[in-house]
């Protein structure tokens, strides 16, 4: 098997080759390290773990002679570098944990190695999950491998981009305003959230908990069903994971033929930021739809305009707290030459973070503060609850919403600007689904003016993942184009 | 309302983070544009809304009171870059 002749498939397409023995997973390992390496001007990995992903590749590879492989056999994965795998560094994208070990595995990585996933390496990212478009990592920035002079899109853009350029079968994400959709639908894959509590937090370095979830970046909505289904659950190292029993990987696979009834988020494609392209294609997704039968129809929303500073207010407000541990003593970087403790904390925050770190963790504590703590957060909390009210008279009567993941392509890298709120407003059609907490997924299904992919948004109620997922895989099917 | 260089210090300070010079001037500006942005939530109508805090509504699990293994000393210590003899070590407080 020779880099030259690689083709990016999904693992679902070659896991019955691994299980009989034609293709061995030493071998899939060492070409992807080699790929990683042909392709490292992208940035997409802070780290490869060469030696512990060979070594899992042989035990693996024993395992499916003995009969004994789990079901992710072979799978190579890489993981966003917020997610913690023991012994290894983990630094959220930023300065402040440089050289931070994680003393245990995240509940989601331990998963997927029980089920004989191969961990190949940790991928760049936002500082702290915080950006959309991979520039405010301190490790600078990722490139889109479909056009070196765009963003991947962010925060999860090393996971976007490694996948994207054949460097892994999948790779693990974390998403909290649109990390895991915007990015996918940059760089023409399926990126899945799920429903907030679905697959426990346990060892993801948090941003804002409320918001917080691990999804994941595949070729094929199959691979993404797999994926997820192996993460969720309960998990008592994360009090806010459901009960609710997982979905069933072998009922995404069934055939539905039953037509749908779906709602469009109406502001969305009326919205003056949707480029007239990616409007267009939405367009034609929707008289697809139509023609095979699914009843489609916009819906109105008050409120689209606001959902952005909703989502600002609250995760500013929980970022500020969860990032009041870096202080410089306990673990993370650490400030010489200090005189005092209050000094250490200061010089520690103040060197360690970036920029965008902390302009957000301004926000949340004005907003936290005496005085403003009603005006604001109180109210962002109620609008919360106006936003998920209005989700449930949804799908009251449809099954899914959608609208496009982006209002427009992969940007240019390096675009400037004096207002930081300008990159806020790319999250403007994913945030609802962290705010409402249901699940979403972006799936690609065209290409843009510049011949770059667009991505479809698919929402569904709370722990409708089954639905979601089997409804993705048929929709994918109609408009799957290999890049 | 209008953003000063004191309200930035001010809650800089809260958040044990220090600006200065040119660093303080961008994100006087920054901030300025960044709450202008989220004053756009002061045109709801929320009278009568209850806030949202959880969103899982299943309720806290429960689980047995019982002693687990605590973290070792030195791997508690092994992240930190100042330590001694199993303590944090800090510039003096007293």
């Amino acid at each position: 098997m020779k880099s030259s002749t690689f083709e990016k498939t999904a693992y679902s397409e070659i896991r019955e080759q691994l299980i009989n023995g034609t293709l061995r997973c030493e071998d899939r390992v060492a070409l992807f390290l080699e790929r990683i390496r042909e392709h490292a001007a992208l940035n997409a990995f802070l780290e490869v773990f060469e030696t512990r992903a060979l070594r899992k590749a042989q035990e693996v590879d024993q395992k499916i002679a003995a009969g004994t492989a789990g079901r992710l056999a072979g799978m190579v994965i890489g993981i966003k570098d917020n997610l913690c795998l023991e012994g290894e560094i983990c630094s959220a994208g930023s300065k402040m944990l440089e050289g931070f070990r994680s003393l245990y595995t995240a509940t989601a990585v331990q998963r997927l190695l029980d089920e004989d996933a191969i961990v190949i390496g940790r991928l760049n990212c936002d500082e702290f999950a915080m950006g959309s478009s991979n520039e405010h990592s301190a490790y600078g920035p990722v490139l889109n491998p479909l056009d070196p002079a765009r963003v991947p899109g962010g925060s999860s853009g090393g996971s976007a981009a490694a996948v994207a350029a054949g460097l892994c079968d999948a790779a693990l994400g974390s998403d909290t305003g649109g990390s895991i959709r915007q990015p996918a639908a940059f760089t023409g894959l399926v990126g899945i959230k799920p429903t907030y509590g679905r697959i426990s937090r346990s060892g993801l370095i948090a941003y804002a908990s409320s918001f917080d979830q691990i999804g994941c970046f595949t070729h094929t909505v199959e691979d993404a069903s797999l994926l997820i289904e192996m993460m969720s659950g309960g998990d008592p190292l994360d009090a806010t994971t459901s009960s609710v029993t997982p979905h069933r990987h072998a009922a995404v696979l069934e055939d539905d033929p039953r037509p749908k009834r779906i709602a469009l988020l109406k502001p969305a494609l009326d919205h003056p930021g949707l480029d007239p392209a990616a409007k267009a294609h939405f367009a034609e997704v929707v008289e697809a739809l139509k023609a095979q039968g699914h009843h489609v129809e916009a819906v109105d929303f008050d409120h689209l305009d606001q959902l952005v500073p909703i989502y600002y207010l609250l995760t500013t407000s929980e970022a500020s707290s969860n990032l009041a541990r870096f202080d410089g003593v306990h673990y993370g970087y650490r400030a010489t030459g200090t005189e005092s403790l209050e000094e250490l904390h200061k010089q520690s925050r103040t060197q360690g973070f970036g920029t965008e770190v902390k302009r957000r963790i301004l926000l949340g504590t004005f907003v936290l503060s005496a005085g403003y703590y009603d005006a604001y957060y109180g109210k962002a909390q109620k609008a919360r609850r106006m936003v998920r009210n209005w989700t449930d008279r949804v799908f009251a009567d449809f099954d899914f919403l959608m609208c496009p993941t982006t209002p427009h392509e992969a940007f240019a890298l390096n675009r400037e600007s004096a207002d930081p709120t300008v990159m806020y407003l790319e999250d403007i059609f994913t945030v609802l689904a962290n705010i409402a907490g249901i699940p979403a997924i972006s799936v690609p299904t065209g290409l843009g003016k510049n011949t770059l992919p667009l991505g479809t948004q698919i929402m569904a109620p709370a722990f409708f993942e089954e639905q979601l997922l089997l409804f993705s895989r048929q929709f994918h099917s109609q408009f799957r184009v290999h890049n | 309302m209008r953003i000063e260089k004191e309200d930035v210090e001010k809650l800089a300070h809260l958040a044990r983070l220090e600006f200065t010079g040119a660093e303080l001037d961008a994100m006087v500006n920054d901030f300025d544009k960044m709450l202008g942005f989220v004053q756009r939530i002061q045109t709801l109508d929320l009278e009568g809304i209850e806030p949202l805090v959880y969103l899982n509504e299943e309720g806290q699990p429960l689980r047995e009171d019982r002693p687990s293994e605590p973290m070792e000393p030195a791997e508690a210590l092994r992240n930190s870059e100042n330590s001694d003899g199993g303590y944090f070590r800090v510039p003096r407080v007293l």
